[in-house]
């Protein structure tokens, strides 16, 4: 153990390693929010257009969406990540680095995200989706044209509750490997007593955390014009 | 022409099978406005949605312009609509597009290039008289406001048919009358037939030709609506014929009994006026002819409806039997609908 077990000397901080810890996790995020807003979409639309249906196969269709859903989604994190470890080594080649974290923070967010796209898209006003039918709209021209648009601001504020908790994730998968700032704070910071590290990666990740939330409320507030 | 042949619609539910619609058999024709008034729950919206397929017939068929609607497949189905515009109770607009946008709508719907469907829509908001609004969005208009788009947006691939859900049932009733107005307005430019539901007698007793009266399903009463409106036969009509001639016949009998004991040597008639009847100058003519007759009027309304106004009216006659009976005369002579009111009526 070293003897750097204060929380301000940061002449003990490396900061070009914090810079890349910090681009790593943004990365992650990043990369993962746009691969989880896609899926989401489509799990969130594929269980919004067979829910209430009478036929026995859409039934069936969305029964077995709605039980991968929820099976993914009461699957802690940590454990999620083990889980698939064959897959990951299998599709990226290896198990550590922010490459290899991907598919465990996909495959946990997007089935989340997919359900928050269901509820926008049953939070849109039924009167709105019957004069579009009574129009003559095609089921792509009302997914287009009113469920997307109609539901933006739910979608948007959605997209946003899930960045936020796969920053958390981001910093859990780096503490076994990932890299990242997770990963910089348990090994810099908590294996070798740099406390300072700690803190300086605690207050990035605040930080990274506040500018998401800040983007995504100011974007919904945008999109919204339903009060004024 | 818009037919309905023997239509019955029974919904199958988890607690057993309701019958929205039985047995209706109903003509409609171009041009006109019809309106179908009846209780909530009386099959209404059921019926219209037929119209457009959004309801399908369990029996029967109903007919639009020569074409059955129920053997429409998908993509007819979807061409045919292009040209059945609604308009609905809660107007249903997209608060994520601008009124301009919320028209162009059913343009994008039917693939019209955008240039058209700019040109349609600049017409549009000067027809509903939207101008200088092209760039709100529906939350910042008011309830009459954001309805013009309704209407606007219904019209905007050429309907042949205008179908209207309870349309001024979120009004106020000065802006029920404005939107009422605009309907008939275009009606008559341009010549659309407008099916519309409502349970309120006065929005058909303004702007129908043909009305029918929905009880249980089942269509109780129909014909032209002054007609109706003069000879209303069976009591579900009767009341709410009478909600609008008469609005409170309980109160009108309340006093008409009270002047009956007050005044036991008068005569109590009602009059009923039809069309142009009322415009005359009957009143002041009695007076006129009959110096010593003493009138007054207990209560009086006159409505204007599409085919012309109809009203009622309560005098009292004070006088010798021999004026009174010639007052009547008169009124008979003037085919104004008299009736003598007794005790107990
Ligand atoms: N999808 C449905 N499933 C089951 N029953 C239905 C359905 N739609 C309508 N009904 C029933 O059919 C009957 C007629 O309903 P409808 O909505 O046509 O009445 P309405 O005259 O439009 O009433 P309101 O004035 O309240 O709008 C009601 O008893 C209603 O419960
Ligand atoms: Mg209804």
């Amino acid at each position: 153990m070293g003897g750097n077990t204060g929380y301000f000397e940061f002449n003990n901080v490396d900061w070009n390693q914090m810079w890349s810890a910090t681009w790593e996790t943004i990365w992650m995020t990043v990369v993962s929010i746009v691969v989880v807003a896609i899926l989401g979409y489509f799990i969130g639309l594929l269980l919004f257009e067979t829910s209430g249906s009478q036929n026995f196969l859409v039934k069936v269709i969305n029964w077995l969406v709605a039980l991968f859903v929820n099976v993914f989604r009461s699957i802690p994190f940590i454990i999620l990540i083990v889980l698939l470890l064959p897959f990951t080594k299998q599709v990226v080649g290896t198990i550590i680095g922010p490459v290899a974290a991907l598919p465990s923070l996909i495959v946990s967010a997007a089935p989340f995200y997919g359900r928050m796209v269901e509820l926008a898209f049953h939070e849109i006003d039924r009167g709105v989706l019957e004069a579009a039918d009574a129009m003559g709209a095609s089921q792509w021209q009302i997914i287009t044209k009113v469920l997307l648009p109609e539901s933006l601001p739910a979608l948007i504020s959605g997209i946003t509750v899930t960045a936020i908790s796969l920053i958390g994730y981001t910093a859990m998968a780096g503490a076994i490997g990932a890299g990242g700032l997770g990963n910089l704070a348990y090994q810099e910071g908590f294996e070798s007593s740099n406390n300072t590290v700690t803190l300086v990666s605690t207050v990035i990740i605040v930080l990274i955390v506040f500018a998401f939330q800040f983007i995504g409320d100011f974007a919904t507030r945008k999109v919204d014009k339903r009060v004024v | 022409m818009i037919e309905f042949k023997d239509v019955s619609k029974t919904f199958t539910t988890d607690k057993g099978n309701v019958t929205a619609i039985k047995d209706v058999n109903m003509k409609i024709e171009d041009g006109e406005i019809f309106g179908i008034v009846g209780y909530s729950g009386a099959g209404k919206t059921t019926l219209i949605r037929m119209l457009n397929g959004l309801e399908t017939p369990t029996t029967g068929e109903v007919d639009v312009n020569g074409t059955k609607i129920s053997d429409l497949e998908r993509g007819g189905l979807r061409k045919k609509r292009h040209k059945i515009g609604m308009i609905f109770q809660h107007f249903n607009l997209l608060w994520s597009r601008t009124v301009r946008k919320n028209i162009e709508f059913p343009l994008e719907i039917a693939k019209i290039s955008k240039a058209e469907r700019q040109k349609k829509a600049e017409e549009l908001i000067k027809l509903v008289g939207l101008e200088g609004k092209e760039d709100a969005y529906p939350s910042e208009l008011s309830g009459g406001q954001k309805q013009r788009v309704g209407v606007a947006r219904a019209l905007a691939n050429d309907p042949e048919i205008l179908l209207s859900d309870e349309a001024t049932s979120a009004l106020d009733p000065q802006t029920t009358d404005e939107v009422l107005d605009l309907l008939m307005d275009i009606n008559k430019r341009l010549g659309i037939t407008i099916v519309l539901i409502t349970h309120e007698m006065h929005v058909i007793r303004k702007i129908c030709d043909h009305v029918a009266v929905l009880d249980g399903g089942k269509i109780i009463e129909t014909g032209e609506v002054l007609e109706v409106f003069k000879h209303p036969k069976q009591p579900i009509t009767k009341r709410f014929v009478y909600s609008e001639v008469a609005p409170s016949p309980e109160d009108t009998n309340v006093v008409v009994e009270q002047l009956l004991k007050e005044y036991p040597n008068g005569r109590i008639i009602q009059l009923t006026f039809h069309g142009n009847q009322a415009n005359l100058p009957i009143v002041s003519e009695i007076i006129h002819q009959f110096p010593k007759l003493r009138i007054s009027i207990i209560e009086g309304n006159i409505h204007q409806t599409a085919e012309g106004a109809i009203g009622s009216l309560f005098l009292q006659l004070i006088g010798d039997q021999e004026d009174i009976d010639g007052a009547l005369d008169y009124l008979k002579t003037m085919r104004v609908e008299t009736e003598v009111i007794e005790h107990g009526r």
